[in-house]
């Protein structure tokens, strides 16, 4: 029943590459976006490595008018623009037009609105300067604001929605677009998420000490899924988006179709179980993992490939036993699986969709991408799965169907199954 | 404080209203009738700014009241000269 739900277009701000070809490349080659931050050796940070795109908002001169750009500030919004843009081109459509879409919609989440903006607001208040604020602040301090710009530079008339559910932002903003499109109320829908980790969001999480900290000095070494020397995470900051439709709507235009939604599953653990604020329930993954393979009609036994969350924390051994658990496979039987934030780290809100447009990437271009810094692989989950099956190198593969998950604070889930677009599937 | 020429003030407003404006045109022809948002489609919302920046720019303070006054070039130039002149 329902539509087919296609893929046709990607726009990427990553740790190591901004666009399509320079992420594609680094997916590829291995390459790491962490980099050492001195200034937060001076914050006295535990942690002081991070992944930063090479961004400034001066590339959006192209995209957003003089007016629109003067005055915006910070980057969070920027990498939004950016990203939702590219995948709009991307998908054989032009900026800058006068037209409204009352068939196109959009959802695009993020964890914190524009802590620039914010910062500034506290200063003028602070020095009793509030009226020296300016019309353009409030835009940027709303949480939608990403959403209120993407929906403003494209002219969208549906749905457009700002959802957040911490680090399964992203996963979960590209099922809500599938849905709308799946039940019939649009027909094509931009979606993805942002985040950028300012120095205040780092310096929150680093106190928790769930953060990599004994990788100063190597920071391309910082982030290490599934490995026995996993310390905790490497905060990192960017935007991901697609741009999904109708698959008649996609072949009425011609358009591209690089793969094909199957359905997904978002769900909570409800904190119950062993799950808490920080942690998740395995009971809910693992029954979000199944429901998002039966509402996509597919088979544990069917997945090629898995996109872990898999952040580098004590949780990595957890996951896969819970993957292992949802698909029965374990062992050398066990899907291939890797970890985009080996290379680019814990993009927090905006980790799902940039994960998920490495995992569109490899669909299309059929390879599957290495796990940087698993020289040392955790003995734990060597016991549960085969080393083989957690590659280290780039390698050649015909992905049919494969599997993505992000959990997020708050003991949510979020799973999704994409497949290789074939016309009789 | 020594009162400025309404000339001098027109042309550097013209810098000040460059980024809130896509009508170049129409900013370079500009005189004191040309109204800010039917003739240089200035988004209203943007007024504020355009006054904040002529706050900074001239060291003044135009208070509320005399800010919902301006709506073209010439009275903006009257509220600049005005507030020019009063101590503050």
């Amino acid at each position: 029943m329902g539509s087919r739900v296609v893929v046709t277009g990607l726009g990427v701000v990553a740790p190591n590459g901004v666009g399509i070809p320079a992420f594609l490349a680094a997916l590829k080659n291995g390459s790491s976006g962490v980099k050492y931050m001195p200034k937060y050796q001076e914050l006295n940070f535990n942690c002081q490595v991070c992944g930063m795109p090479e961004f400034e908002l001066s590339d959006l001169e192209s995209y957003l008018s003089e007016v629109a750009l003067y005055g915006l500030r910070g980057s969070t919004i920027g990498y939004a623009v950016k990203a939702a843009a590219d995948a709009w081109l991307d998908a054989g459509n032009t900026l800058n037009n006068e037209e409204l879409l009352w068939e196109t919609g959009c959802v695009f989440g993020n964890s914190v609105a524009d802590t620039e903006a914010m910062k500034r607001i506290i200063e003028f208040v602070d020095a009793k300067q509030a009226r020296k604020l300016g019309s353009r602040i409030v835009e940027q301090l709303m949480n939608s604001g990403a959403t209120a710009y993407i929906s403003g530079l494209l002219g969208l008339g549906n749905r457009v929605i700002t959802n957040s559910a911490a680090c399964a932002t992203g996963s979960q903003a590209v099922l809500m677009g599938y849905e709308y499109i799946k039940h019939g109320t649009t027909t094509r829908m931009v979606v993805g998420s942002n985040e950028y980790v300012d120095p205040y969001i780092f310096g929150a999480f680093d106190s928790m000490r769930i953060l990599a900290r004994k990788f100063n000095h190597a920071p391309q070494q910082a982030s290490r899924p599934m490995s026995a020397t996993a310390g905790g995470f490497v905060p990192g900051s960017g935007a991901g988006a697609l741009v999904l439709e109708d698959l008649e709507f996609a072949l009425s235009r011609n358009a591209n179709i690089y793969a094909e939604v199957l359905g997904g599953e978002t769900n909570s653990g409800g904190q119950r179980g062993g799950g808490t604020m920080t942690s998740p329930n395995p009971e809910g993954v693992v029954s979000c993992i199944k429901n998002a393979l039966k509402n996509a009609g597919v088979e544990g036994k069917d997945i090629d490939l898995i996109s872990g969350h898999l952040p580098a924390t004590a949780a990595d051994k957890m996951e896969i036993e819970n993957w292992a658990a949802s698909l029965n496979r374990y062992g050398d039987d066990f899907p291939l699986t890797n970890s985009v934030k080996s290379m680019i780290g814990h993009c927090l809100s905006a980790a799902g969709s940039i994960e998920i447009v490495a995992l569109i990437l490899q669909i299309m271009h059929k390879f599957v991408h290495p796990n940087i810094n698993l020289e040392d692989p955790n003995p734990e989950i060597a016991k549960i799965v085969s080393l083989e099956r957690l590659p280290t190198k780039c390698i050649s593969k015909d992905i049919k169907i494969a599997a993505k998950a992000n959990f997020g604070f708050g003991d949510v889930n979020t799973c999704l199954v994409f497949s290789k677009y074939e016309k009789n599937g | 404080m020594k009162k400025m020429d309404r000339q001098v003030i027109l042309n550097e407003l013209k810098k000040v209203l460059v980024p809130y404006t896509l009508n170049k045109e129409a900013l370079n022809n500009i005189n004191e009738q040309t109204d800010l948002i039917k003739d240089l489609k200035i988004n209203s919302a943007n007024l504020v700014d355009i006054i904040i920046d002529a706050e900074n720019q001239y060291h003044i303070e135009i208070d509320m009241d005399s800010a919902e006054r301006i709506s073209n070039v010439g009275n903006c130039i009257d509220v600049i000269i005005e507030k020019m002149g009063s101590p503050n």
